[in-house]
C-alpha cells in the first residue's frame, strides 16, 4: 500500500540518508560485516521464494496440464502442451471478460481518481474544524472491512426494506420500490462500482490532500505575482507538483480494483447469469467452481500478464527511477 | 483575499454531503444491528433507533462455530503479523542502514512483490497445499498471510528505521554497545509508534482475507470470520438485523484501531515511500 513517488520527498530523512555510509564502514571490514546484509535479507527472500515464488511457477506449470476432476483425484498429472491456452485464447468468453474487465477497471479508476482528487482539492480549502469531521467521515469508510462493506451494501440495495429502493420511490421512481438490484448485469456492476468509489476516494483524497499541504506557498505567490487567476495557479502550480502523487495512486488504484475479487464475488458471486465475472473471478469460478485447474490456470497466468501490460508504463517509470538513483548515487 | 458569502458556505456545505454520504453505510450497519426486527422491516425506515435490542447480537454470536471462527482468525492475524514483522524487521534494517551490492535489486524485488495478484494465484496455492496435504489447516493460511503483508512490512519499515538519526546509533556504538545493542536499546523503543502503524495495515489485510481461506479450508473448524459473514445470509436467510450484527462484530475492532492510528499509519505509508 505504499505510495511510491517520482519525487523523494526532502527533510530530515535526507540528513540520515547521508549520515549512514559513514559509521559502517570500518566494522564492515571483516568478513561477517560484508554478509551481514545478506544474512539480514535471507528470511524475507526465502519466504518471497517459497510462497510467492513457488506458486507464480506453479500456476505457470499448471497451466499446461489437462487437470480437471478426474486428474485431481488421482493426483495424476497430464501435460496437454499450450492446449488451454489455444482453447481460451480461441473462445469468445475469454475476450468477452477481459474487454469487461478493462472498461470495470477504468470506469472504476476514473471515477475514483476524478472524485477522489476534488474530494482532495476540497480537503485543502476547508476550514480546520470541517476538515477534520469530513477527515474522520473518510478514514471510516477506508477502514470498513471489505467483506463487511458487501455486506452493508447488500442490505442497502436489498430487494425489500432496502433503504435506496424506499428513497427512489420517494424521490417519485415507483418502479423502483421492489427493484431487485442483482437481477441485472449493469445495475449489479453500479452498485459494486458505488461500493468500489466509496471504499476507494478516502485513500486517494487523503493522500492527495496530504500532498497538497507540502507545496510552498512562494510558488502561488509567484503565480499571483504573474497575474495568474485561481485556475491559472491551479493548472501551473498545484497540478504539475501533483502529477507524480497522481501517477502513483492511479496504478495502485489499477491494481486494487483490477483484482477487486472479494467485491464482486461477494455481492453476486459473478451472477446474473455469469454477467458479472471480470477476470479474477472468472479464472476463479472456471477453475475452482468448474473444477477446471488446468484451464483456471491458464485464465489465471493471462490475467497476471494483462495486469502488467496496464500498469508497464508506470513500471517503467519506477524502476528506471530506481536504475537513474543508483547509478547517480551509492 | 476575502472570499463571497457564496464561496465560504459551498465547500462547507459540501463537505457536509460527502460525510454524511461517507458515515451512512456504517451508521446504517451499526444502526440496524440495535433494531428490533419490527423496525428494520417497517415500510418507511427507522432513520435513528428508540428501541434498542442486543437480540440480533445474541443471534449472530451463538450462530454455530462462532467462536471458533473468532479463534482461527485472531490465531492466524496475530501471528502472521508477528511473522511478517520479525523477518521484516531484520530486511528493513539491512536496507536503511547497509550498504551493499544488489540493495536496489531487492528493493526492487520487494516493491514488485507486493503487486503480487494473490486473489488471481488461488489455484496454484490451492495445488501446493492439498500436495502437501494441509487443507483445512490453519498453518498455509498463516504463512501465505504472512507472505502477503510481509513487502508492505518491510518497505514500510525501512521508511520508519530511515528516520531513526543515524547519529543516534553512532553514539550508542561510541558509548560500547555493540551493533546489535545499539539496534535493541536506540532504535527499536524509537520504532515503537511505526511498527504499531506498519502493523495496523497488516491486521486489516490479513484479518479480511476472504479468496485464499474460501478455496483452502472447506471445513467449518478452520474457516475465520470473512467466511462466516459471507455464509451468514445463506444461513439465516434475510434476517439483517443479524447480518449487520454480524458485521458490526467483524468491522469493529478494524474500524476502532484505525481511527484512531490513523495519523500515524498515514505518516507511515509516506514514510514508506521514502527512497533510503
Amino acid at each position: 500500500m505504499t505510495v511510491q513517488t517520482e519525487r523523494p520527498p526532502s527533510g530530515p530523512v535526507d540528513v540520515a540518508k547521508r549520515g549512514e555510509s559513514g559509521p559502517a564502514r570500518p566494522r564492515a571490514a571483516s568478513r561477517w560485516g560484508a554478509l551481514a546484509p545478506y544474512l539480514l535479507l535471507l528470511p524475507a527472500c526465502a519466504a518471497s521464494v517459497l510462497l510467492l515464488g513457488w506458486p507464480l511457477l506453479k500456476d505457470l506449470l499448471l497451466s499446461f496440464q489437462n487437470l480437471n476432476m478426474a486428474q485431481l483425484i488421482q493426483h495424476a498429472t497430464e501435460w496437454n502442451g499450450i492446449d488451454n491456452y489455444t482453447e481460451v485464447l480461441t473462445g469468445d468468453e475469454f475476450w468477452r471478460v477481459t474487454l469487461r474487465s478493462i472498461l470495470f477497471t477504468a470506469v472504476n479508476v476514473a471515477l475514483t481518481m476524478f472524485l477522489g482528487g476534488l474530494v482532495g482539492l476540497l480537503l485543502a480549502r476547508l476550514g480546520k474544524r470541517m476538515r477534520f469531521t469530513l477527515m474522520m467521515g473518510l478514514v471510516l469508510a477506508w477502514a470498513m472491512p471489505v467483506v463487511a462493506a458487501t455486506t452493508v451494501y447488500q442490505w442497502l440495495f436489498a430487494q425489500r426494506f432496502g433503504v435506496v429502493n424506499w428513497v427512489l420511490d420517494k424521490l417519485g421512481w415507483h418502479s423502483m420500490a421492489d427493484y431487485s438490484w442483482t437481477s441485472d448485469q449493469m445495475s449489479t456492476f453500479f452498485v459494486v462500482t458505488v461500493l468500489i468509489v466509496w471504499m476507494s476516494i478516502p485513500f486517494v483524497a487523503i493522500n492527495l490532500y496530504a500532498a497538497t499541504t507540502t507545496i510552498p506557498a512562494e510558488l502561488y505567490e509567484a503565480a499571483s505575482l504573474d497575474g495568474a487567476g485561481a485556475w491559472k495557479s491551479f493548472t501551473t502550480v498545484t497540478l504539475p507538483f501533483l502529477r507524480p502523487f497522481l501517477y502513483a495512486t492511479t496504478f495502485l488504484e489499477i491494481i486494487w480494483i483490477f483484482k477487486a475479487f472479494v467485491q464482486v464475488y461477494t455481492f453476486n458471486q459473478g451472477g446474473p447469469d455469469r454477467l458479472t465475472e471480470i477476470l479474477p473471478v472468472y479464472a476463479y469460478i472456471e477453475g475452482v467452481g468448474n473444477q477446471h485447474y488446468g484451464m483456471g490456470a491458464a485464465i489465471a497466468f493471462l490475467t497476471i500478464l494483462i495486469m502488467i501490460g496496464l500498469t508497464a508504463y508506470y513500471l517503467r517509470i519506477v524502476l528506471k527511477q530506481e536504475k537513474e538513483q543508483e547509478e547517480a548515487g551509492l | 483575499m476575502k472570499r463571497s458569502l457564496f464561496g465560504r458556505v459551498w465547500p462547507n456545505a459540501t463537505a457536509v454531503v460527502l460525510c454524511i454520504g461517507f458515515v451512512f453505510p456504517v451508521y446504517w450497519m451499526i444502526a440496524t444491528a440495535f433494531k428490533p426486527t419490527g423496525d428494520i422491516t417497517s415500510e418507511d425506515p427507522v432513520w435513528f433507533p428508540t428501541d434498542i435490542t442486543l437480540g440480533h447480537f445474541r443471534t449472530a454470536t451463538s450462530a454455530d462455530h462462532f467462536w471458533t471462527f473468532v479463534t482461527n482468525s485472531l490465531t492466524v492475524t496475530v501471528l502472521a503479523v508477528v511473522f511478517s514483522l520479525v523477518i521484516a524487521l531484520a530486511g528493513s534494517f539491512a536496507l536503511a542502514r547497509m550498504r551493499f551490492k544488489g540493495r536496489r535489486g531487492f528493493i526492487i524485488g520487494f516493491m514488485l512483490a507486493q503487486m503480487a495478484p494473490w486473489e488471481v494465484m488461488i489455484i496454484a496455492m490451492y495445488m501446493i497445499v492439498r500436495d502437501a496435504s494441509m487443507l483445512n489447516s490453519l498453518v498455509p493460511l498463516t504463512a501465505f498471510y504472512t507472505m502477503m503483508i510481509l513487502p508492505f512490512t518491510i518497505l514500510t519499515l525501512r521508511g520508519f528505521v530511515a528516520a531513526v538519526p543515524a547519529e543516534l546509533e553512532e553514539s550508542a556504538m561510541v558509548d560500547g554497545c555493540t551493533r546489535m545493542q545499539a539496534f535493541r536499546r536506540v532504535i527499536l523503543p524509537l520504532l515503537a509508534p511505526g511498527l504499531m502503524a506498519t502493523s495496523m495495515f497488516g491486521f486489516i489485510t490479513a484479518w479480511n482475507e476472504f479468496a485464499l481461506v474460501l478455496v483452502l479450508n472447506k471445513d467449518a473448524e478452520a474457516q475465520t470470520l470473512p467466511l462466516w459473514l459471507t455464509s451468514f445470509q445463506t444461513v439465516f436467510g434475510n434476517d439483517w438485523g443479524a447480518t449487520m450484527a454480524a458485521s458490526t462484530l467483524f468491522a469493529i475492532p478494524i474500524l476502532i484501531l484505525f481511527v484512531f492510528l490513523q495519523r500515524k499509519a498515514v505518516s507511515g505509508l509516506t514514510a514508506g515511500a521514502v527512497k533510503g
